[in-house]
């Protein structure tokens, strides 16, 4: 009798799980339009710090850890909008001053642009700036506001000052002093980004922040190949009177030994109109040359 | 449901409410939710929002202390006080007992979720002065909250049913604190791999789901809150219920009470 009472209740806890798990996957499918998400119930950082009640620094470690599942949940659906990440890491960091992780990876979030990041280099900036006034002697953040004043604001000038500033902090890496020379001298070349992005690669013990250089190298070699590659094209329209078919056709005729090849090992897309452009323009988020050229 | 069950329930509903720890709480609750409009008056424009949020937190936090640790004394006080016995000394039998609890403690939730959502809607007509649609929506919410404290209940019941009622206390608590993460847990599963992916789906779907229980936030913007979201909800609490019930049940049948 004892027995098939506890092989009854068994059955029926294992039903009831099984029933939860399901119920629960379909609660994921009606819930999908939660859309509160951007809602931040509490805004001020200053309040948010006298409520931790001394535990600050356990706070801004669940904070950060919400930044990045924000930025990781809104990454995964192309979003163009990231409206509670500044507001996120300005809690994150009132909260524990010296998490530098937080001023480094978070200015990255909101300078990329969408849907890489928020695209707001005004507030990677601040950001930034927050960070170097509460950690004067860490160089890497020197570095990271000089970064998004060269490659997002193209301010060649502030970023000059900034890598300036930041080689003489003690310890800086001495290629700091190289990029503010840099700066002054051929801040728009491909050069100096290749060279910025190259030495993020080979210094980074991260291994994220090595992807991400080895991705925007990536887009450079895209951004030098596909000039080149246009002008070939242009050459046999002139020869021609028509632009090629396909690669095969510029092969035939010369001016190529093989089909071209991305940095990822596809071939390059040869549109009619003469245009060249990538196969998959998603693999390559920071390239320049080709975007525009599809834009037009 | 049983005679006995429905003996037992009615006592423990009875013996609860008898309980002054929990008047007390249901004396604070009701004096926080009509205290909110006057912290709504020094705030600027969001005094609803600030209302639905403070009143429908008040109710889930009283609640969820009124189910762990009226919860993990069910059991416990009757070995202590050794009024087990002569119960179970009459043809009831031990899962009788603790589903009788369970319904019993659930009563006095559901009575006590009541009187605080009446609470609630009394303040807030005292501060709008009319009802609206978007007034209902929040029975909504108060109805989630009541569906969390079922699945509480259920665990604090569990957790009683083999350890001390410090731990089990301890155990209840934390699965709350988790189940709140829940959410959390699925993203931290998307964007992970390996064997860690694996663990954090598995916790995940083992701990209650405790995320989609929570509208407070969305229901003070005057959100709307999807049927089906309302149908699965109750459907997974039950479940929930049943198989923290049912534990506990396979747990409490082989507990040498000597």
């Amino acid at each position: 009798m004892r027995r098939r009472a506890t092989v009854f209740s068994a059955c029926v806890l294992l039903i009831c799980f099984l029933g939860s798990f399901f119920t629960l996957r379909r609660i994921e499918r009606a819930n999908l339009s939660n859309s509160m998400e951007d809602v931040l119930f509490i805004s001020s950082p200053q309040f948010v710090k006298r409520a931790s009640l001394g535990y600050s620094g356990l706070l801004a470690d669940i904070y950060w850890m919400r930044v990045v599942q924000y930025f990781g949940r809104k990454h995964l659906r192309d979003s163009m909008e990231y409206k509670a990440l500044a507001p996120l890491l300005d809690i994150t960091t009132t909260l524990d001053p010296n998490l530098v992780v937080a001023y480094e990876w978070g200015s990255t979030f909101l300078d990329q642009p969408p849907p890489s990041g928020a695209g707001d280099d005004d507030a990677a900036i601040a950001l930034i700036r927050k960070g170097i006034q509460n950690n004067p002697n860490d160089w890497h953040l020197y570095f990271t506001l000089g970064f998004i004043q060269y490659l997002g604001k193209h301010d060649y000038l502030a970023a000059a000052q900034t890598f300036e500033e930041g080689s003489r902090v003690p310890n800086a890496h001495p290629w700091l002093k190289i990029m503010a020379a840099k700066m002054l001298s051929d801040a728009g070349s491909m050069d100096t980004a290749r060279y910025l992005w190259q030495n993020i690669y080979d210094e980074s013990t991260d291994n994220n922040l090595k992807q991400n250089a080895a991705l925007h190298l990536a887009c450079l070699v895209v951004d030098q190949e596909i000039p080149q590659l246009e002008a070939l094209v242009a050459e046999f329209r002139r020869r021609f009177g028509r632009n090629p078919a396909s690669w095969k056709e510029l092969a035939v005729a010369g001016a190529l030994k093989s089909i071209p090849l991305d940095p990822l090992g596809e071939p390059y897309v040869l549109r009619s109109d003469g245009s060249v452009t990538v196969a998959d323009e998603k693999k390559f988020p920071f390239i320049r040359i080709s975007k525009s050229a599809s834009s037009d | 449901m049983s005679s006995r069950i429905r003996a037992i329930a009615f006592n423990t509903f009875r013996e609860t409410v008898r309980d002054r720890v929990l008047y007390n709480l249901v004396f604070f609750a009701l004096l926080l939710v009509t205290m909110a409009p006057l912290f709504g008056q020094i705030s600027i424009g969001v005094q609803r929002v600030l209302l639905v949020n403070l009143s429908l937190s008040a109710i889930s936090i009283f609640g969820t202390v009124i189910s762990i640790f009226v919860g993990i004394s069910l059991v416990s006080k009757e070995i202590e006080k050794r009024t087990l016995y002569p119960v179970l000394s009459r043809p009831v039998g031990r899962g009788e007992f603790i589903v009788g609890k369970y319904f019993g403690l659930s009563g006095t939730l559901l009575v006590n979720t009541a009187a605080m959502a009446l609470g609630f809607y009394l303040a807030l007509f005292l501060m709008t002065r009319d009802f609206t649609r978007a007034d209902a929506n929040v029975l909504i919410a108060i109805y989630f909250i009541f569906l969390e404290f079922i699945i509480i209940i259920g665990l604090a019941l569990l957790f009683s049913s083999f350890s001390t009622p410090l731990f089990s206390a301890l155990f209840a608590l934390s699965m709350f604190i988790a189940g709140t993460f829940a959410g959390d847990l699925r993203t931290f599963a998307e964007i992970t791999h390996g064997p860690q992916k694996w663990l954090a789906i598995a916790t995940s779907y083992l701990i209650p789901n405790l995320t989609s229980l929570n509208v407070i936030t969305r229901v003070s913007h005057d959100q709307f809150i999807p049927r089906a979201l309302v149908a699965y909800n109750t459907l997974y609490a039950m479940f929930y219920a049943a198989a923290t019930i049912c534990a506990a049940l396979l747990i409490f049948s082989r507990r040498d009470l000597k």
